[in-house]
């Protein structure tokens, strides 16, 4: 491994390290995965990096997080000997695991693995070495260049990150989890992608962890594409429990065929700067669309929770939910913006953001937004921003309970909404176990949903079994 | 002597609203505070907990000997004082026994006391549920989300039986109640009664009184207690009315 020097990111720096490393880092490429990869450089060569000036981006300022050195492996890093970092501890929640460190597959020996009922799953750098017509036909497909500068930078670098790939008809019987860890000597810059399929009434259950392990700066710009195919299922599950100088930019394209349906929860318990962008289309009738969002953030804590839901097609129904508490200096930004296109009839599209602000200079902006071009649809939105209430202080105050413990019931009663959203039994106790935590102050970063971090001095293991899926 | 009050003013926003209240109460005893709309009943039993809405601006409150004003609301409702609302809020997403659990763990903690195991704690539950009539499962579901108004104020009884007070103040439990619910409020209380603590009811009417036997009737009229007697004032009050009392000012 050579040593290394940091530097300032740059869409300079990076068009630079395209044309040096193309050759090289894109040789793996199925034609069509490669001419995106082009479109979407010359894409991002010309928007460059969001700034304030820019609607979308009006809230959230990068230009801190961009101003920072860091390094850009191109490659695995030496600290992928597959011999770090983790082991499953949902209680009773039996998941197969998967991980990603700094956005590398990790692969112990088996780097994809195809299961008896046709499931693949495994490094999508493999899975293009392997299935390069299944990754061709959807990799690149949904995510959208020209909605988003960032997806347009991962489309052009991104060469690793997760494959799962799920046939028609086949419903996965163990929830996977899937692991993202960032963990670097340095502070460091990336990239990584991940694909999911299902095909036709498939069923998944997928749990996606976004983690640091220590407290080094960090950028990542991670895009998620998924597919449901007619009729499918998805239950999907967003866990983010980043560290203070963590920026991350996190994209998931979702596309619904005919009769699919989605559950998503986005639940983000810690980071430094965090932006989703959520993208749910609808690509055929009768979709099924829930989206939730739970945030708990203080310090100088920003989350941007941005959701684009696209009726593109008739009888479709989208709901989102998004619940904060932003205490001492935190910030964040609900962004809900719903599309109902010429030809999409009776549609049903909702959405609510609710937030707690427990400090005076705790910052929201709340922006729901429906953009209608069809008379026979039912929409709704709402927004509200307030503190904790305070009747209810005082009428729990007054059958003894202190202050802090009546501050910490209400505002787990205004979380729990959204934490009583989780279908997985085990999966819920958990989560409502580290969101008390959260309240309570008591969550540590490394803590999450499968990171034994107890003796953070003792590097844990990965202990992967792929075969269990 | 449990509570003394003396010569209490209290104001909102600068407006007052108690002007001088006298006010002695013994363990052992019930008292009811009778008047009209707008006197001050409710300011009173929230000036007691201590809701920071109102501003104290003369007299004092003794509490056990203890001066109120020192205390903080939650230190006022572990020394003993319970508080049923008129109005009780709704919070959801706290169940009532995540509620009643946490209140009762943190009396125990302010008593120098370990908090109660869970099964334990369950028992005690059950027992007050029987003790004021409660079969459904009211328990299990969020603070007062969606309650009756009967259901609300049957609540309020449970939380006092639960947390077994020493001066139970009850604001106009009575209000809005049918004759079966006002039976269930009032055996509650009564079945409480002990000699070791004290109860003061206020009331618009004398109804509730029929059923729970007042040793004091005070009625407050604009900030003042204007008039103190026995059990039978509050008779020759529903009779003669509150122009009564006007016409004796």
């Amino acid at each position: 491994m050579d040593s290394v020097t940091p530097y300032r990111i740059t869409p300079e720096r990076l068009l630079d390290l395209f044309e040096k490393n193309r050759s090289e880092l894109f040789a793996n490429d199925p034609p069509d995965v490669h001419a995106r990869r082009e479109k979407a450089l010359e894409s991002f060569q010309k928007k460059g990096f969001p700034d304030k000036k820019l609607e979308d981006w009006r809230n959230t300022d990068l230009s801190e997080s961009l101003n920072r050195e860091y390094d850009y492996p191109l490659h695995r890093t030496e600290e992928d000997d597959q011999h770090k970092v983790f082991r499953c501890n949902i209680p009773h929640l039996d998941t197969a695991v998967i991980g990603q460190l700094n956005g590398w597959f990790v692969s112990k020996d088996v780097p994809l693995i195809e299961l008896g009922n046709g499931i693949i799953i495994g490094s999508l750098a493999e899975a293009m070495n392997k299935y390069p017509g299944l990754v061709e036909k959807h990799l690149g497909n949904y995510a959208s260049v020209e909605q988003s500068s960032f997806t347009a930078l991962n489309t052009a670098f991104a060469t690793d990150g997760t494959f799962i790939y799920i046939p028609d008809g086949v419903k996965s019987d163990k929830p996977v989890q899937l692991v993202n860890v960032i963990q670097h000597r340095e502070n460091i810059f990336i990239q990584s992608r991940n694909l999911i399929v299902l095909g036709k009434n498939a069923q998944l259950t997928v749990v996606h962890c976004d983690d640091s392990y220590d407290h080094q700066p960090s950028f990542s710009n991670v895009v998620t594409e998924i597919v449901l195919d007619e009729g499918a299922f998805l239950d999907h599950y967003k866990l983010q429990n980043l560290n203070n100088d963590s920026t991350l930019i996190s994209s998931t394209w979702f596309h619904l065929g005919k009769n699919a349906s989605l559950e998503s929860h986005f639940i983000t318990l810690n980071g430094g700067m965090l932006r989703n962008n959520t993208f749910v289309k609808f690509n055929g009738s009768f979709g099924n669309a829930n989206v939730y969002g739970l945030y708990l953030m203080d310090r100088q804590q920003h989350i941007d929770n941005n959701i684009f839901v696209d009726h593109a097609s008739p009888d479709c129904m989208s709901n989102e939910l998004f619940k904060g508490v932003l205490d001492e200096h935190a910030s964040g930004v609900f962004n809900g913006h719903v599309l109902v296109e010429r030809d999409a009839q009776r549609t049903n599209a909702y959405q609510n953001n609710r937030n707690i602000l427990l400090t005076d200079s705790a910052k929201i902006n709340s922006k729901p937004f429906l953009e209608i071009y069809n008379d026979d649809v039912k929409c709704s939105h709402g927004s509200s921003t307030g503190q904790l209430d305070p009747q209810a202080m005082f009428y729990l105050q007054q059958r003894g309970i202190g202050e802090e413990n009546a501050r910490m019931l209400l505002m787990y009663a205004f979380a729990d909404e959204i934490v009583n959203k989780i279908a997985i039994e085990p999966l819920q106790h958990r989560i409502e176990d580290m969101v008390k935590k959260r309240l309570q102050g008591e969550l540590q970063i490394c803590e999450q949903c499968v990171l034994h971090c107890s003796t953070p001095e003792h590097p844990a293991e990965f202990k992967i079994d792929v075969s269990k899926i | 002597m449990l509570l003394k009050i003396t010569n209490l003013h209290a104001a909102i926003n600068g407006k007052e609203i108690l002007k001088g209240i006298n006010l002695d109460v013994n363990k052992g005893e019930v008292h009811a505070i009778m008047g009209p709309n707008g006197t001050g009943k409710s300011t009173l039993a929230a000036v007691i907990a201590g809701r920071d809405l109102f501003d104290v601006t003369q007299g004092e409150i003794l509490y056990k000997r203890k001066n109120l004003m020192n205390l903080s609301v939650e230190e006022r409702a572990r020394e003993g004082i319970f508080i049923g609302f008129q109005y009780p809020v709704e919070i959801p997403g706290v169940s009532i026994t995540n509620f009643m659990r946490t209140a009762v763990n943190e009396i125990r903690a302010y008593k120098g006391l370990d908090p109660l195991p869970a099964g334990e704690f369950l028992k005690m539950m059950e027992k007050k549920k029987k003790l004021v009539e409660i079969t459904s499962d009211l328990t299990n579901r969020s603070v007062n989300e969606g309650f009756s108004g009967g259901e609300k104020k049957r609540n309020e009884i449970f939380q006092m039986a639960m947390l077994e007070p020493t001066l139970a103040i009850l604001d106009e439990t009575d209000s809005g109640l049918d004759i079966d619910a006002l039976r269930v409020v009032a055996n509650g209380v009564n079945k409480l009664r002990t000699p070791e603590n004290a109860f003061v009811v206020i009331t618009h009417y004398q109804r509730l009184l029929e059923y729970i036997i007042p040793d004091f009737v005070h009625i407050l009229y604009e900030g003042r207690i204007v008039k103190s007697g026995g059990k039978e004032l509050a008779i020759e009050l529903e009779e003669k009315g509150y122009d009564w009392i006007k016409q004796q000012l």
